[in-house]
């Protein structure tokens, strides 16, 4: 496979996770957006942040509300992480990587991107929001279940594989870091401090579609060390950064010159093994996360060095 | 209301479906008696369908325009464009006799060029010809074949007889279209497929694929094949990236690819540098290798006429052919035919003026008004002067041209090109087309099913391509005499 598809087959399936993982993160805020008592100060300023876009919309907005925040997280063309850009950008690694891939889901592509350009206006008011991003997340789903169902295991799909995995324990990690940011209700009574807590771990499992899975599995009240733990470490979860991992580790291990690449992916893991959240403060644990991040982006450039250079 | 094939007018012109108001040719009795069984209602729903099939499936061209690249859905029209299977035999068998001697032709211009030397082509042709390469003298491509893929035009006359009006043999593009034109049809009228037999046409990237095979230097069955694009801006990259997947062949660009030390062709791939043994180029012969070509080309590859020329890669189409992609040679290639075949051309060229001959060029210049005048190496429709639709003016500037330059331009009797019904805004109105047939040769020769056709979709007009507003139909050859004997509906 030519080093050129492979990168842009991969950024295909890194673009598509985003755009998935975006919808779901703004939509679980929308919905904690309502729970949150009259006068509470919501933290839209936290999204930008997690989508690591902070700079630019600072850049570009004056007040983190909630419109100027929704704007730039999903139809602003000068964010290169916006939802339409995502859609946009997946659909041209598509596009010049067509031989490769099953042409129904290029057809699924187009209409997802023009379900985007056509409704990404509507999702910017309450009313419309809701059904726009669902609908993003089904078509998001869709492509995958469809890549997954009709694709060789071969080199391409590995690098779909390595391009989706990387992408969700990126996003993981960073959902995670939202519970320690010092919650945007601390100035609250401590009493309602907690609830509110509740409230914040709660969405950052549905977010991750967790928390189906966390009660299921672990049958416990939703609380910090556990949740950052369960997404952290529970391997059989399948946004869990432990999982996330260990499908990059054996998609690597189909592809040429792996090597160097199970060092780093090792490497990574190491520093995931060590963030043992019951053991830590909000600090701490912000602090894990931060060096887990790296480790993350070193596969990424080990990727880049190894494949796509040629 | 339904379609009325009674007031259908084709306007005294040949029109391919109908013979007479109301009466339809025979392969298409079929089809004009199912769409007068439609309802207007129907007739819109199916349109629409292939509107939405033609954007679900991506299929689009690139039209250059105001300093940008806009990538439109492929324009195309529902109805079918019939042509009977006995006529088509003949035609195939004179695109390959012809495309036979061009390759005949274009090997002997880069050897011993006996043609000029026993007078059938004139010397000073071949000297200030655009398309000859001196760079590929006296190379031995595989099967003697320089063009392997050629997109040949045609048109019908008022009188029914069949015309190539010229041979592209650079890098001729359509094909994909063909295919996909067919497979929308399929989706949109599948009832017809049940009692008419039609060619099927989506064979042609497996003929394709072994024609290259056959080309190859390697031994053993395995040969890697690459089609070499410009990339995502040109005009034709769909179908670039349409004929690599669904060959199974690796659609590089120029940087994807180097020429090794050893003269190899190599491309980048995460395994590191393999071999390439074939590359269906679809970049133009000045931009291949910026070490002999264009030095400031970014879409080749330096080194690849080195590779090519000591065998270790085949290319198709080999550089050099394009010489016989001249509106001056082509009118020639009868002749040709006879000198390198022993053959009279089955297939006709339409009756063509050299300007550089004095008489042609004073009866050119005194007939203008109905004459087409064409530069010889200008493709797309670029450049022309349609006479019947000229004004004074241009007539004057195209009289100027001519006589600066007599080498450079043709001219042809301006045909009434055929027609065949196409939905229009309201009704079926007659318009006028032409049809691209694909022939391949490499060990052996190949031509398509039928071909592209092309509809102006301007009432009147003769202007085709689709960067100038043409559109396009499926083509079907019917075998007639075995739709008749399936019982009808």
């Amino acid at each position: 496979m030519l080093s050129r598809v492979a990168e842009r087959i991969y950024w295909l399936a890194r673009y598509l996770e985003r755009a998935e993982n975006t919808a779901r993160l703004v939509s679980t805020y929308h919905f904690l957006l309502l729970d949150l008592p009259k006068g509470a100060q919501v933290g839209w300023r936290a999204l930008p942040v997690i989508t690591g876009g902070q700079a630019q919309f600072a850049e570009r907005y004056a007040r983190a509300d909630e419109r100027n925040t929704l704007r730039f997280l999903l139809a602003d063309a000068a964010n290169p992480g916006s939802l339409a850009n995502s859609v946009a950008w997946a659909r041209e690694n598509f596009r010049t990587s067509r031989e490769e891939l099953p042409g129904e889901a290029w057809e699924r592509i187009n209409e997802l991107h023009l379900f985007v350009t056509e409704g990404v206006a509507s999702a910017l008011a309450r009313g419309g929001r809701f059904e726009f991003l669902s609908g993003v997340i089904r078509r998001c789903q869709q492509l995958t279940g469809l890549l997954h169902g009709v694709m060789s295991r071969g080199n391409a799909y590995d690098f779909i594989e390595l391009g989706r995995h990387l992408e969700r324990a990126d996003m993981t990690s960073r959902v995670i870091d939202i519970g320690t940011q010092g919650h945007p209700l601390s100035d609250l009574p401590r009493d309602e401090a907690v609830q509110l807590d509740v409230h914040v771990w709660t969405s950052i499992l549905k977010a991750l579609t967790a928390y189906q899975m966390y009660r299921k599995d672990l049958r416990i009240a939703v609380n910090d060390t556990d949740v950052a733990a369960y997404l952290l470490h529970d391997g059989n979860f399948p946004r869990s950064v432990r999982h996330c991992l260990n499908e990059i580790e054996a998609s690597l291990g189909n592809l040429p010159l792996h090597g160097d690449m199970l060092r780093r992916v090792r490497s990574a893991s190491h520093l995931l093994a060590q963030i043992k959240p019951a053991e830590l403060d909000a600090a701490g644990l912000h602090q894990g996360l931060d060096g887990l991040q790296i480790g993350i982006c070193a596969i990424h450039e080990g990727i880049r060095e190894t494949w796509f250079r040629g | 209301m339904t379609i009325n094939w009674n007031l259908y007018d084709p306007q005294g012109g040949y029109d391919e479906l109908i013979g007479a108001p109301g009466t339809a040719r025979a392969p298409a009795t079929h089809l004009t008696d199912w769409l007068r069984s439609l309802s207007d209602e129907e007739i819109r729903l199916r349109k629409l369908n292939a509107e939405l099939a033609i954007i679900d499936k991506g299929v689009t061209f690139t039209v250059y325009s105001d300093g940008e690249n806009i990538d439109r859905a492929w324009p195309f029209d529902i109805i079918p464009r019939v042509l009977p299977l006995s006529e088509w035999q003949w035609v195939e068998a004179g695109l390959k006799q012809r495309l036979k001697a061009l390759n005949r032709f274009i090997d002997d211009l880069y050897h011993e060029q006996r043609v000029l030397a026993d007078g059938v082509v004139p010397r000073e042709l071949i000297a200030d010809s655009k398309g000859f390469r001196q760079e590929c003298v006296g190379i031995h491509p595989a099967h003697g074949v320089w063009a392997h893929v050629c997109g040949s035009d045609l048109v019908r006359d008022a009188d029914g007889t069949l015309y190539v009006l010229e041979d592209n043999l650079r890098v001729p593009s359509g094909v994909s279209y063909m295919i996909e034109n067919r497979e929308v049809t399929k989706r949109v009228l599948p009832e017809l497929f049940e009692n008419v037999t039609i060619l099927p046409v989506d064979d042609y990237p497996e003929r394709l694929l072994a024609m290259l095979q056959s080309l190859s230097p390697a031994r053993g069955p395995r040969h890697q094949v690459a089609v070499l694009t410009p990339g995502i801006y040109n005009s034709a990259y769909f179908e670039h990236a349409f004929l690599a997947r669904s060959m199974g062949a690796q659609l590089v660009e120029g940087a994807d690819l180097v020429v090794g030390k050893d003269d190899t062709v190599y491309m980048k791939t995460i395994q590191g540098l393999t071999r390439v043994d074939v590359i269906y180029r679809r970049v133009d012969d000045l931009f291949l290798d910026p070490e002999v070509f264009n030095p400031a080309s970014v879409l080749g590859v330096r080194g690849l006429m080195r590779a090519w020329r000591e065998g270790k890669v085949a290319l198709a189409n080999a550089p050099g052919c394009g010489v016989a992609d001249d509106k001056v040679i082509y009118s020639y290639v009868p002749d040709i035919i006879r000198y390198y075949l022993a053959e009279e051309p089955l297939l006709p060229n339409v009756p063509t003026y050299r300007c550089l001959e004095a008489a042609d060029r004073e009866y050119v210049l005194d007939n203008l008004p109905t004459l087409v005048v064409k530069p010889a190496n200008e493709s797309g429709g670029y450049g022309m002067l349609v006479g019947p639709q000229s004004t004074a003016r241009e007539r004057q500037e195209f009289a100027r041209l001519l006589k600066a330059n007599p080498r450079n331009y043709i001219a042809q009797p301006a045909l009434k090109l055929s027609t065949a019904p196409t939905l229009c805004d309201e009704a079926l109105e007659p318009r006028h087309l032409d049809l691209r047939p694909f022939i391949l040769q490499g060990r052996d020769t190949y031509v398509t099913a039928g071909g592209l056709t092309r509809v102006a979709m301007r009432k009147g007009s003769l202007v085709v391509n689709s960067s100038q507003g043409g559109g396009s139909k499926d083509t079907w050859v019917v075998d007639s005499e075995n739709a008749d004997a399936l019982p009808s509906r």
